[in-house]
């Protein structure tokens, strides 16, 4: 993967800018020294490194305004982070930066239950908003399986999604204000507790702009009450593509479930041997969960299980009990980390129509056939979110450079059959290149417009999202500004 | 009046425009100003319907009946229930797709399922250059790059002109019912409203009307499920309920304000945190007010001229003047949010021809 050549420049001015941070920061808050800058040398897409010149840990608005203020006198490039867990490579350093890492905002600054929001500093876990609320029954919809780690801040820059956005929408459906800081230090306010902002829809364009617009470091999230119960039923099918159709079936008969989960084969097969979750050995497995009271649930998933009977499935299992819900939640909720312990694996996160499900499957078992690379597929079938997991071996050479091969093409097929390149992880580094693919020159020429009016240095995440080639002339011309 | 019948024909009318233009759907909004007029009502049709995954695809003047009544054959819908602005401003013509989209227009369902804007999946519009962009996509999830679809819906056409646009329906429910409570005051409804929103019974609007003393929330879905939240409702609530079996005629008049319709007094649209709705319309002192979005969204009807911006003060949100002359449209912006939205018009618009000074 190609990152921009370090500005030498800014690198040499690295004692200066430190010193300046010093004086705004306090001394624990600056990571200069090169043994400890490493920690933030990536995030979650951790075949990228590359430590940082500088990292800042701010804890409040005004230290960031600060901070920023300075790298834009600088001219310093800033990388925002949340927790560090981007799958895209959205936090991964320059040399020439400064990390700014919101780890320490995460106080909640307001709960109000009669107005159903709540109010937090973004450095705040996704899970620990929850958590500050559902001793009183509510609770924060979006639900990012890294959600124990990964921070609000990174939820919105990549605007993340999760397993039960099917019914409750992503974070761009479910935040209402943000308190931002601009590039040049400004602090802006938009939204607020109301439902919709005023004016241009900022908010919208703000959430997945990938830390590229602003540092957002506080933020205003509806809250839900939460439902009496919730439970699943397990479907299994001997063929993937009768499964496709049962989701279709399942949506087209006006039944909307809270989530509905697909796993194939190899999945199925490295989950069992991982945590034995007794799931049936077939091509494909359906997990649909509905909410509501024990009655209305009970309802649900007999309406669901009579459209399953009709695709003949080899296996159907509807959980009566809290126990039964996490054992059939349970292989799901570790697939990933059963096919990490076969090898390595890239997860991609592309999103296609539901009707090409079939097509798609079976282009991506003859792709993985021609790399000669085995993949399994577990992902969001409701909405079409895809996550493919193609299996290599990170110190087999090449093996690398084959597997990103493999993913571009299956992102390829992503669009061709009108799809796109990324659901819920983001652009970053990883699909940067690829934008091509989905976007005319004069699509991007259009979203860069929009980073130009946030952003007109550059400053902010420069070298991700867009194509390098795309952006090169806006990025050099800012260097030559300086 | 211009009306072009294609995406390239819009691109190249913008392209040679030399004057400001008035851009519009069918014009029932009442959002047109200063310029030449161009509607975008013959570029009409649905290109493509997959009700399995619940998005359409249509061109943007498509007529929001033919698309209600093509998704109404599939027994699916417009989940968050446009308002038709005809009734109130006494406009006529045929609302469009575009229309909706371009001024974000929601209904009461919006506090369950979200905004027009949140049901937006792709655009395809031409910039104040006449440059054609394109958008978002036709699937439910999408973060690939910028989401220019947000800044489309709501940006009432002054960034580009939207020619088509991608949705997500949701399916219909078997049944619905509404709870009628009778009698409270604007406090004690929004409490009540608070109450049932806070509870685990799926509420899908919540609206309280002074002038008729009355208080409605609905549920939807199966109905055996909504018969059983309905007594769950009025169990947490108590009080004097009535219970409507089909209130549609009654959802459909109060979403479109017809309790406003043929007034001369000044129409505005209140957006602020629900709990503070009560001691916003004492403090407006205006003749009529109507809470949706259980308190979070005032109709509030005033005096012509009267400055109800002023009257409210500082608070969290906003107020759009909907039916009146004479006063900002929509709420002026802090400078610093300002300057972003100055900056966007300025890349998008340089030429300033689209809907100029509609929105500032």
């Amino acid at each position: 993967m190609e990152m921009p050549v370090p500005n030498q420049m800014v690198i040499a001015r690295k004692a200066r800018v430190v010193e300046q941070l010093l004086r705004v920061l306090p001394q624990s808050a600056v990571i200069h020294e090169p043994s400890e800058t490493r920690v933030y040398e990536c995030d979650a897409l951790t075949a990228y490194r590359c430590p940082p010149m500088v990292a800042v840990l701010p804890s409040t608005t005004e230290e960031v305004a600060a901070v920023l203020r300075i790298c834009h006198a600088e001219g310093v490039p800033v990388v925002p982070r949340g927790a560090g867990t981007s799958l895209a490579g959205g936090a991964l350093p320059t040399a020439d930066c400064v990390i700014l890492g919101v780890a320490r905002m995460n106080d909640v600054i307001e709960t109000d239950y009669d107005n159903r929001f709540i109010k937090v500093q973004t450095g705040r876990t996704n899970l620990s908003v929850t958590g500050a609320v559902e001793a009183d029954g509510f609770f924060y919809a979006p639900d990012p399986s890294s959600q124990l780690a990964c921070a609000i801040a990174g939820n919105i820059a990549m605007n993340s999604g999760g397993a039960h956005c099917l019914k409750y929408g992503v974070t761009t459906n479910n935040l209402l204000g943000v308190t931002m800081v601009m590039m040049d230090g400004e602090i802006v306010e938009i939204g607020g507790a109301h439902l919709d902002a005023n004016g241009l829809d900022l908010l919208g364009l703000i959430c997945g702009s990938e830390g590229q617009s602003g540092v957002v470091t506080e933020a205003t999230l509806r809250i839900l009450h939460k439902p009496e119960g919730a439970r699943p039923v397990l479907m299994g099918f001997d063929d993937a593509v009768v499964a496709g159709a049962c989701v279709t079936d399942i949506i087209k008969a006006g039944v909307l479930p809270v989530a509905i989960e697909f796993m194939d084969r190899p999945c199925i097969e490295a989950t069992e041997a991982f945590a034995h979750a007794g799931y049936p050995m077939c091509e494909a497995l359906l997990i649909v969960e509905v909410e509501g009271s024990d009655a209305e649930i009970d309802h649900q998933l007999e309406l669901i299980m009579e459209i399953a009977r009709r695709h003949n499935p080899v296996e159907l299992r509807q959980s009566k009990s809290a126990e039964e819900s996490a054992a059939i939640w349970l292989g799901r909720k570790s697939a990933f980390g059963a096919m990490g312990q076969i090898n390595d694996y890239m997860c991609l996160d592309g999103t296609i129509p539901v009707s090409s499900l079939p097509h798609v499957l079976r282009r991506i078992g003859e792709l993985s056939e021609e790399y000669g690379l085995k993949v399994g597929n577990v992902f969001h079938a409701g909405d079409g979110n895809m996550h493919p997991l193609i299996l290599f071996d990170a110190n087999k050479p090449g093996d690398l450079e084959l597997c990103e091969a493999m993913g571009a093409d299956i992102l390829r097929l992503c669009v061709e059959v009108g799809g796109c390149l990324t659901g819920e992880h983001g652009v970053g580094i990883e699909k940067r290149d690829l934008m091509h693919v989905q976007y005319a020159p004069d699509d991007l020429e259009a979203q860069m417009a929009v980073k130009d009016v946030f952003d007109p240095q550059w400053l902010l995440n420069p070298a991700k999202v867009f194509p390098l080639d795309v952006s090169v002339a806006r990025r050099e011309l800012a260097l030559a500004a300086e | 009046m211009q009306t072009p019948s294609s995406e390239s024909e819009l691109a190249e009318l913008i392209a040679g425009a030399e004057a400001p233009l008035s851009i519009f759907g069918g014009g029932t909004r009442g959002m047109e100003v200063a310029g030449e007029r161009v509607s975008i009502s013959a570029m009409s049709g649905i290109t493509l319907y997959e009700p399995g995954a619940m998005t359409v695809v249509a061109q943007a003047g498509t007529p929001v009946a033919q698309i209600e009544e093509a998704l109404a054959a599939q027994n699916q819908r417009l989940a968050f229930e446009p308002m038709d602005h005809r009734v109130m401003l006494g406009t006529t013509g045929m609302p469009t797709i575009g229309g909706v989209m371009a001024a974000n227009v929601s209904g009461p369902r919006r506090i369950s399922v979200g905004a027009a804007r949140d049901f937006l999946l792709g655009v395809r519009f031409v910039d104040g250059t006449g440059r054609v962009v394109k958008n978002g996509g036709r699937v439910m999830k999408n973060v690939t790059g910028y989401d220019l679809v947000k800044l489309m819906a709501g940006a009432h056409g002054t960034l580009g002109v939207l020619s088509e646009v991608s949705l997500k329906v949701l399916p219909r429910p078997e049944t619905e019912a509404t709870l009628l409570l009778h009698g409270l005051s604007d406090e004690a409804a929004v409490k009540a409203l608070a109450r049932a929103l806070g509870s685990p019974f799926e509420v899908t609007a919540a609206a309280h009307d002074p002038q008729e003393g009355i208080t409605m929330l609905r549920v939807e879905g199966f109905a055996q499920s909504v018969g059983y939240r309905v007594q769950e409702l009025k169990a947490l609530l108590g009080g004097e309920i009535t219970v409507e079996e089909d209130a549609t005629a009654r959802w459909a008049a109060w979403r479109d304000c017809e309790g406003f319709a043929g007034e001369d007094e000044d129409i505005w649209r209140v957006s602020c945190k629900p709990s503070d709705g009560p001691a916003l319309v004492a403090r407006a002192g205006v003749r009529g007010a109507r809470y949706d979005w259980a308190g979070g969204l005032i109709w509030i009807c005033a005096a012509a001229g009267h400055d109800l911006r002023a009257a409210l003060g500082a608070y969290d949100g906003h107020a759009t003047l909907v039916r009146g002359t004479g006063q900002v449209r929509f709420e002026p912006e802090a400078p610093g949010v300002a300057r972003i939205s100055d900056g966007l018009r300025a890349r998008f618009d340089p030429r300033g021809l689209l809907n100029a000074g509609l929105m500032a």
